[in-house]
């Protein structure tokens, strides 16, 4: 028993230690990359645009929806959202308000305009189609990192651009999905493209992001994106126009009084 | 002159072009309406056509916090004259800050959560020759004032002038058998349809909880109804529009797929008082085998204390509404509510069902049927145990 092998012993458990505390598990790195994705967009305080919505069904027939869109990035939790529907014109002036939460049930109030009634509704219908189109309500709303657990699954190039590829498993119980695929680039950690898989575990969707574009030096926004279901043959494109940051939203432009006004 | 003029004109453009945004919009309807049973009365008329417009126009201040709001509505009936109207049913300039709006004008203003009856929502009259479920209504001239603070929000309003109920004709369907003298009503107060009324209400949510608490002091919209039979003419209804103190209370917890809603009165009315309520729930199974289908099922108990006789008349006194509401989420938006009112101790049955489907970009297809079963004498609705029907619609909106 020496001074030498005790060191020897320390040395040892030191380099074991430093090993684990570097060696990351895939679900640890997935949970990095989300974060890492989630901050970069942190701070844009709020955001608009104009949305098209083109939805194609088997045939190729073309169904136009048009959207106005405001955004309030609210700190600790989850944005704010008001979504005013100009097209069809029968929807006109109907209204969406929304208060997302990190955890549990997002506040949703919708405006009938007709009726000039506001109402409260469930939030937990996340898997069914918003406005007839292949989107769900759950992959257009405010995507925080705490409604997904994730998985690293390796390194791949799409369209030539070195990508992250991991899985996130939703929380939700009420989610339409098992597990979804994300790519998300490299250099600047924007989602490039996600496969969805329906509550079978069978492929259901794919969607991809198009032409990105930066705003305020920092914040990364697609103009495009198309969803393919992959089970009905029917797609949507999300075609954003008008993307403007630094509006100077505040709470009061998003509440009960300014849905009934929004149009 | 010639420089003001020039300036005149730039103003003009810039104004036009820059500053203001004007949007037109609205609907065009042809509506076809089906009554299977003979009427009542020999002077009523069955089956036949309206066409109906409502267009509105919005100015905007070019982003500024004024707006302008016209909504137009106008009825041609091919049967019934009084039925063959028109409405302002918005008129108003509106301006908001941060924490306070400000609007006068026409307006429109909902209240309530429930879907059988809105017994709260006092402010507008219903325009009764529209629609039998009374969901129609006719534009009030108010001020309104609301204050938005963390603790909730404050409406207040000044309703500067009484509008009359509209009833259906001499040749109209959902009337009594003796014709009603919407000429000569009867006030409570002096200063008639120039009665000034006041109403406030308070809303606000805790978490899954929106609640909201209202009072209303003014001329009645719902008028009494007095039959008149003197010696050498016809026998009519004259109508009494009373003074009335009204608290309403209305809360809808929502919990998942749950909807608890809740809706209650008190009315202070020619000296005495009675109480209504309604409450019930909607439950939604979304997104059925992930077809997009919602279902959702809806229930309802409607209770009021009312005498029938002494107050202006609510025919759900002691009734049940079971329902079914279906959302396809298709591209053409189809959507299906079917339910039946039920006394459950007394008579009456009444089911109905409303459809909707879009068609191309700018059409909507509507469909409504409303029947009256097993009525019985001294029910409200037993003297419209003949108007049956089915409503077809077609709206163009642009």
């Amino acid at each position: 028993m020496s001074f030498i092998n005790n060191l020897k012993y320390i040395f040892i458990v030191l380099i074991a230690f430093t090993m684990m505390l570097s060696a990351q598990t895939p679900e640890e790195k997935g949970l990095e990359i989300a974060i890492e994705a989630d901050k970069r967009d942190l701070g844009f305080g709020d955001s608009s645009s104009e949305l098209t919505m083109i939805l194609r069904n088997k045939q190729g027939d073309e169904s136009k929806r048009k959207i106005s869109n405001k955004t309030l990035e609210v700190k600790d939790d989850g944005d704010k959202s008001l979504v005013i529907f100009n097209e069809p014109r029968d929807v006109k002036g109907t209204a969406f308000l929304s208060f997302t939460h990190k955890s549990g049930p997002d506040d949703q109030w919708l405006y009938l305009p007709a009726l000039k009634r506001v109402k409260r509704i469930a939030s937990d219908n996340k898997s069914g189609p918003f406005m007839g189109s292949e989107f769900a309500y759950e992959d257009i709303s405010s995507q925080e990192v705490e409604k997904y657990t994730y998985k690293y699954l390796k390194d791949e190039t799409v369209d030539g651009i070195d990508c992250f590829v991991m899985e996130r498993y939703p929380v939700d119980e009420n989610s339409g999905y098992t597990r979804q695929i994300v790519w998300i680039d490299k250099a600047e950690y924007r989602p490039m493209k996600v496969d969805f898989y329906d509550r079978k575990n069978s492929m259901l969707k794919t969607l991809t992001y198009h032409e990105y574009k930066q705003y305020m030096d920092k914040y990364w926004r697609a103009d495009k994106l198309s969803m393919i279901n992959h089970q009905t043959g029917k797609s949507t494109d999300l075609l954003f126009a008008d993307y403007k940051f630094a509006n100077g939203f505040s709470d009061s432009d998003f509440n009960q009084n300014s849905l009934k006004r929004a149009r | 002159m010639k420089n003001i003029l020039g300036a005149f004109i730039l103003l003009v453009v810039l104004l036009s072009t820059k500053t203001y945004s004007q949007e037109l919009s609205g609907f065009a309807q042809f509506q076809l309406r089906y009554f299977p049973l003979g009427p009542l009365d020999d002077r009523q008329e069955g089956t036949g056509f309206s066409l109906a417009i409502q267009p509105e126009f919005y100015y905007d201040f070019g982003g500024s916090p004024h707006s302008l709001l016209f909504t137009f509505f106008a009825r041609y009936d091919q049967h019934d004259k009084e039925r063959t109207h028109y409405d302002i049913r918005e008129l108003f300039w509106l301006y908001y800050s941060d924490n306070w709006e400000i609007s006068v004008g026409f307006r429109k203003i909902f209240w309530g959560v429930t879907e059988s009856q809105h017994l709260v929502d006092v402010i507008n009259q219903t325009d009764f020759v529209e629609n039998f479920n009374g969901e129609q209504k006719l534009g009030q001239p108010m001020i309104n004032f609301i204050y938005i603070h963390d603790w909730g929000t404050l409406e207040l309003f000044l309703l500067t002038g009484f509008r009359e109920r509209t009833f259906p004709g001499e040749k109209g369907r959902f009337r009594f058998p003796i014709l009603i003298d919407t000429e000569n009503p009867i006030y409570e107060s002096s200063s008639e349809y120039k009665h000034i009324d006041f109403a406030f209400r308070y809303v606000n949510y805790i978490g899954p909880f929106d609640f909201a608490i209202s009072h209303f002091v003014g001329t009645s919209r719902a008028p009494r109804f007095t039959p008149i039979d003197s010696a050498g003419i016809e026998p009519y209804i004259q109508l009494n529009y009373d003074l009335m103190n009204q608290t309403g209370l209305e809360g809808q917890l929502t919990l998942g797929s749950w909807l608890w809603k809740f809706e209650g009165i008190t009315r202070h009315t020619i000296g005495k008082r009675f109480y209504a309520l309604t409450a019930g729930f909607e439950y939604t199974f979304s997104n059925i085998s992930n077809t997009g289908l919602d279902v959702g099922v809806l229930g309802e108990w409607l209770y009021d204390d009312r005498d029938q006789f002494f107050f202006p008349p609510n025919p759900f006194k002691n009734h049940v509404f079971v329902g079914s509401r279906l959302a396809f989420n298709d591209v053409q938006s189809t959507e299906i509510l079917a339910g039946v009112l039920v006394d459950y101790r007394g008579a009456g049955i009444y089911p109905s069902i409303e459809a909707s489907r879009r068609v191309g970009e700018s059409f909507i297809v509507n469909l409504e049927a409303i029947a009256f079963y097993n009525t019985e004498e001294g029910d409200l609705l037993h003297f419209f145990r003949r108007d049956n029907y089915l409503q077809l619609e077609i709206n163009w909106y642009y």
